[in-house]
């Protein structure tokens, strides 16, 4: 099993957080793992990706062209990597800000509403892991045992404390995953 | 006990040179590769093991911190980006000369001039043709994965200490940025005084009434003492050229094609090959570890068949040259490349097969 992903959004909407998060889930279940941030001179605001990659083997080239996943968090990033996801391949994206939403017949398309919950939860901070959740719910590469893990390996000790509200993100995410588009 | 953790290639550097008992790092920051410095100053690694760390006021200042602890016998470094590591060059040269035993990381990125932060490998030929002026070598590794960057620290001193040469581990914008598994070891203890008085006899460690003066330097006036210099140093290299070869091959033993690439390119190569092979082209590859000795003798004896060969790298044509020498230019060797920061795709390096050389 090899799941090539690419996470793209704007810089500050977690964006490289959620990478590394599911790539240290990996790493909890002993997975081959890399994750290749793009590192231009981005600054807040600006764009914003990481290509995540899960194995079972040593992985080949850690940046790639074609994606078995893209999460796609605005529209610049939407324009970008909309024609790059493989033929019977997965798009989630939350709808928040977007103009033109995607078109491809030939890959499954899902929305998570991610800004708007997590505005209602009245915490942007965990829009990122709502996301996930989303994903998880289409792909579930990683156990959610391990997405404990991960999050206890990648956030500092002093912000444990919000590894609880991190899960319960999770769940919703995978609760309110809405299909557009499935082959 | 082996400890698993997920880090940056640059901090596998940081991390590996104070678990393998490094003595003294001193550098300057540069993207790509300032995490290295920053994840040594995070550790407090003279807590650790007693290793310094130092922020130097330049590059130039760098590489000659290190050539002063390189005199004592310790195990000394730095790392910079292609930039810095042009400030270093007159440094290198000085030190190949007086053979001196030290690591210099390159995580390279586009250039010339200033360039761009971004990944390249254009540095091939500054790195092992020599970029600073005399007959000198630099033992140089090439990693692709972020275990090899923690792990050549090691190997990089062992090579040192062994051949009393500067070793040069070239890594890029994306080995040093991604983040991937790595193995870690315990903590080694760094070397004692008393281990480095019996070990290395050239090594300053203080004059004692019991033994003669010792002169480290790369300087003699009289040519023909200039000229035994050289010799010895072309014999070790030799002696380095028998014994150091290291590169991997990964399909090789049914291909009618090769792609050449080390570093990241082998790793954009690799995934090019499972493309290539999916649509029932037999393409191999072989990554050269050391670029300098490089593999001449394999790349010559597992191609001998091929149809062709393709040279991938960030550069606009600097491997090739060794792969052209290697082969003889018996069979068809051709280049593709992007760069100036520019990271080519496994999409285009297939499309570079077809194109030149189907």
């Amino acid at each position: 099993m090899t799941e090539e992903i690419i996470i793209a959004g704007f810089g500050g909407q977690g964006v490289l957080s959620m990478g590394k998060i599911l790539a240290y889930s990996g790493v909890m279940q002993n997975k081959e793992v890399s994750w290749m941030p793009s590192y231009g001179p981005e600054m807040r605001g600006g764009t914003s990706n990481v290509t995540v990659i899960l194995s079972d083997e040593r992985i080949s080239s850690p940046t790639l062209n074609a994606y078995d996943t893209a999460i796609i968090l605005n529209q610049q990033s939407m324009d970008k990597f909309e024609s790059s996801v493989k033929p019977g391949g997965v798009l989630v994206y939350d709808p928040n800000g977007i103009t033109h939403h995607p078109t491809r017949k030939d890959i499954n398309i899902y929305q998570v509403p991610a800004t708007e919950k997590a505005s209602e939860m009245g915490n942007m901070k965990f829009f990122n892991m709502i996301i996930l959740g989303g994903f998880l719910k289409v792909k579930p590469v990683v156990k959610e045992e391990f997405i404990k893990k991960g999050l206890e390996k990648s956030l500092p000790v002093r912000h444990h404390g919000l590894i609880p509200d991190n899960l319960k993100a999770v769940t919703l995410g995978s609760e309110i995953l809405k299909p557009i588009n499935t082959l | 006990m082996k400890e698993l953790k997920l880090m940056k290639g640059n901090e596998a550097i940081a991390e590996a040179a104070i678990r393998c008992g490094v003595d003294g790092y001193f550098g300057y920051p540069i993207t790509p590769q300032s995490e290295i410095l920053e994840h040594l100053m995070s550790e407090n690694p003279y807590d650790k093991t007693g290793m310094v760390v130092l922020q130097a006021e330049s590059e130039t200042a760098s590489i000659n911190m290190v050539y002063g602890g390189a005199c004592l016998g310790k195990k000394v470094m730095t790392s910079s980006s292609s930039p810095g590591i042009s400030l270093m060059q007159e440094g290198l040269s000085y030190m190949a000369g007086a053979e001196l035993p030290a690591l210099v990381v390159n995580v390279v990125r586009g250039g010339p001039g200033l360039g761009t932060i971004q990944p390249s490998q254009a540095d091939y030929f500054q790195t092992v043709k020599g970029g600073g002026h005399g007959d000198y070598r630099l033992i140089t590794l090439a990693p692709a994965f972020v275990q090899e960057m923690y792990d050549f620290v090691e190997l990089a001193f062992e090579l040192a200490f062994k051949y009393r040469n500067p070793v040069m581990i070239l890594s890029d914008g994306i080995i040093g940025q991604v983040m991937e598994k790595v193995e870690v070891d315990d903590y080694k203890s760094r070397w004692t005084n008393e281990y480095i008085r019996e070990q290395f006899p050239w090594a300053m460690t203080g004059k004692t009434a019991d033994r003669p003066h010792r002169i480290i330097t790369s300087l003699e006036l009289e040519a023909s003492r200039q000229e035994k210099v050289n010799l010895r140093l072309q014999s070790k290299y030799k002696d380095c050229e028998a014994q150091e070869v290291r590169y991997e091959t990964t399909q090789c033993e049914d291909a009618d094609y090769f792609i050449v690439a080390y570093g990241s390119s082998a790793r954009i190569s690799q995934k090019a090959v499972e493309v290539a092979r999916e649509n029932g082209i037999k393409v191999g590859l072989i990554r050269p570890i050391t670029l300098w000795p490089f593999p001449s003798k394999a790349i010559q004896e597992i191609t001998a068949k091929a149809k062709g060969i393709l040279c991938v790298e960030m550069s606009a044509g600097q491997l090739i040259e060794d792969v052209k020498l290697a082969v003889e230019c018996k069979i068809p060797v051709e280049h593709f490349g992007r760069f100036g920061g520019i990271i080519p795709s496994p999409a285009e390096v297939v499309e570079a097969l077809h194109s030149k050389l189907m």
